[in-house]
């Protein structure tokens, strides 16, 4: 067996100390709180500060500590399965994340395109206008929709003015509206990813695909079109990721008929003090986005394989 | 390189000296303008059937344009363009019986190699039986039939080239226009892949017209040379006349080594000119068989090419007709050749070239050298321009 240097020792502890940090942040920052909530939802809830039982009794010592364990149970799951509110919200949350990643993609694509196409000076400027609402509140920026969306709000008055409704269109407090503001939202995320893939395209291959007698119109779809799809998939999952869990876009642009699972959540954390079953859908939903963001991983591993 | 002669009469291809002949191609005065910029200005050129036609040029000088107007990507400012009869105004690059081979080879990354090929098989609507047919020949014909199912970034640079040439010829064009088509590969596999593209262009009897800045290609390949510089195209000719006969001092510079030795009209006398060398020059009498259109005591210039100056290894003599004394400057030895940089005087220098015949040489010239350099009456030629 080969020995190794203390070069070698030394560059391997440097590398380990590399990889180390950020998975020690992980661990403490994501993967702690994660088991926290994982060990809240096995518990039931109680009249009690905080509101659930058992709670590790640590002066019991090592008898404690087991005894708190056999007090977990997976009660909290079977019940999510029993009342239909909560795979209703998970299922509705899956079809509202995809339209509006749909509708999104819709959007962005165009922008992206116009980006990408733009005279080469442009291109720092228009990037900047796509990140420039992130400068602002998202909060704040979701309450500046009520104001557009609302009855008598800026786009009824215009529509009002313009002659083009004859009575304020009803958007706010409505599923359209939820739309609206997943897209608005989150088109940044989709926007950039596949800008970045579209820009890097060398524009000969369209020239090309016309000399061997294709249309433009027809070069898109067979060569623009194609060479983006890892930007057009990882801006997809980009919006859909989050938006399948958001909240306060439904909270605050949703109407009462608007089922998201973040918005279930809440009311189950804040109205009903529930915190193992709130507890319980949370974990939940971390496995339902576990599927896409494996995908997601997958996909992008594949991509970098094949620009090696 | 000029074509083999064909058939039982030994007769050159050479259908530009015909007045008959119809041209293929034909620019009539062209001008494109960038803005301000003048990217070709007001330019005429015919090309033929079967040609292997080069336009050559350093960089800005409009050649790029001139293939890009001619595949539709540019439209021309003024002027028109005819290929096979048919104007060209108008007609998309989609619909224009010409292919181009890019520089960058702009192969389609997400398809096959097979794929590529096809690609403008299949925007005719070719029928499937048929385009595999083609495709299949195309490989066959440019040795890639392994790779058929490789992508493009699994293959190496040649082999790119090859696939980029196979999709560029696999509709058959009218005319195959090619950018720069060897830039991108090594020396020894640009010999040979010009070697290829000939005896393809042969094969196929299409028409060729070749954009570049190496004058060693389009020496090699081409029948006729258009040399262009500023949106001008300066000579149009056989590569040998481009080089024995350039038109002028760009030509001759632009085209190998020369040696440009002002001088004046001394005496024009029936079949040659005599001219002395200016005095920066060394004063020295020449003598050629060239008549020129310059008047008795215009200063001309002198153009001789390297090689055809003997250079020998003594004092000069009285002074006699192309013959000067000079001493050796700089020697620069290639292997097949050798070259030697004389100084006539303070200024000026004379470059002359030696095969290396023999392995060995019994007193080989010397830096600070006296030597001798002679030529013949007809070894070079004055320029006016």
């Amino acid at each position: 067996m080969e020995t190794i240097g203390a070069d070698k020792v030394k560059s391997r502890l440097g590398r380990l100390f590399v990889i180390g940090v950020p998975f020690l942040w992980l661990l403490v920052l994501f993967l702690a709180p994660f088991f926290i909530v994982f060990k809240i939802s096995l518990s039931e809830i109680a009249v009690a500060i905080p509101p659930y039982a058992p709670t590790f009794d640590w002066s019991a010592g090592v008898s404690g500590f087991f005894e708190t364990l056999s007090g977990f149970s997976l009660a909290n799951y079977v019940w999510l399965t029993e009342d239909d509110l909560y795979w209703r919200s998970y299922l509705s949350s899956v079809v509202i994340a995809g339209t509006s990643t749909l509708l999104t993609l819709l959007v962005g694509y165009p922008i992206a395109y116009g980006m990408a196409r733009s005279p080469k000076a442009w291109r720092p400027t228009l990037l900047m206008l796509v990140i420039l609402p992130f400068w602002t509140s998202f909060l704040i920026r979701v309450y500046a929709w009520i104001g557009i969306l609302k009855n008598e709000g800026l786009l009824n008055q215009l529509l009002l003015a313009m002659g083009v409704i004859s009575e304020p269109l009803i958007i706010l407090n409505t599923n359209s509206a939820v739309y609206i503001g997943i897209v608005y939202s989150y088109l940044p995320f989709l926007v950039l990813p596949l800008y970045a893939s579209l820009e890097k395209m060398d524009e000969s291959l369209l020239e090309a695909a016309q000399d061997l007698g294709c249309p433009p119109w027809k070069a898109f779809w067979t060569i623009t079109f194609p060479l983006s799809l890892p930007g057009v998939v990882a801006g997809c999952f980009l919006v859909f990721i989050p938006a399948v869990g958001e909240f306060v876009i439904p909270d605050l642009l949703g109407g009462s008929e608007t089922l998201m699972i973040g918005k279930t959540l809440w009311m189950e954390f804040f109205n009903n003090r529930d915190w193992p079953v709130s507890s319980a859908v949370a974990v939940v939903l971390l496995l339902i986005l576990v599927v896409p963001i494996v995908l997601f991983q997958h996909y992008q591993h594949k991509a970098a394989e094949k620009a090696a | 390189m000029a074509k083999k002669p064909v058939g039982p009469v030994r007769r050159a291809f050479a259908p530009w000296e015909n007045p008959q002949s119809v041209p293929f191609i034909e620019f009539r005065n062209v001008t494109k303008r960038f803005g301000d910029f003048v990217a070709v200005n007001n330019l005429s050129l015919k090309i033929y059937e079967r040609e292997f036609f080069a336009l050559l040029g350093g960089s800005g000088c409009g050649k790029t344009t001139m293939m890009r107007m001619l595949a539709g990507f540019e439209t021309p400012t003024e002027g028109e363009i005819f290929l096979d009869g048919q104007s060209l105004a108008g007609v998309p690059p989609y619909r224009r019986p010409a292919n181009m081979m890019f520089q960058s080879y702009a192969l389609f990354p997400h398809m096959s190699v097979e794929a590529n090929i096809a690609f403008g098989l299949k925007q005719d609507g070719m029928a499937k039986d048929k385009m595999a047919e083609r495709v299949a020949e195309m490989l066959r014909l440019t040795k890639l039939e392994k790779f058929a199912r490789r992508k493009p970034h699994q293959l190496s640079g040649g082999q790119r080239q090859r696939v980029a040439l196979a999709r560029s010829l696999a509709k058959r064009p009218k005319v195959l226009l090619l950018d720069e088509p060897l830039g991108a590969l090594d020396r020894k596999l640009r010999e040979e892949t010009q070697f290829e593209l000939m005896n393809l262009q042969e094969e196929l009897k299409m028409t060729f017209l070749v954009v570049t800045h190496d004058q060693e290609e389009a020496m090699t390949m081409a029948d006729r040379i258009a040399v262009m510089d500023a949106g001008e195209i300066i000579q149009v000719a056989t590569p040998g006349e481009i080089y024995e006969m350039p038109n002028s001092r760009f030509v001759a510079d632009f085209i190998g080594d020369i040696n440009l030795i002002e001088a004046r009209v001394v005496a024009k006398v029936e079949g040659g000119t005599l001219l002395r060398a200016v005095d920066g020059w060394g004063g020295f009498d020449i003598d050629t068989i060239q008549e020129t259109s310059a008047a008795v005591g215009d200063t001309v210039w002198y153009a001789i090419r390297p090689e055809k100056m003997q250079i020998e290894v003594g004092q000069a003599g009285p002074p006699a007709v192309n013959t000067v004394g000079a001493e050796v400057w700089d020697i620069a030895y290639l292997g097949d050749v050798s070259i030697y940089h004389s100084r006539l005087g303070d200024a000026q220098t004379l470059r002359s070239t030696v095969a290396n015949r023999t392995r060995l040489v019994e007193r080989p010239i010397a830096w600070d050298d006296h030597v001798v350099l002679c030529w013949a009456r007809d070894a070079g030629v004055i320029l006016t321009a």
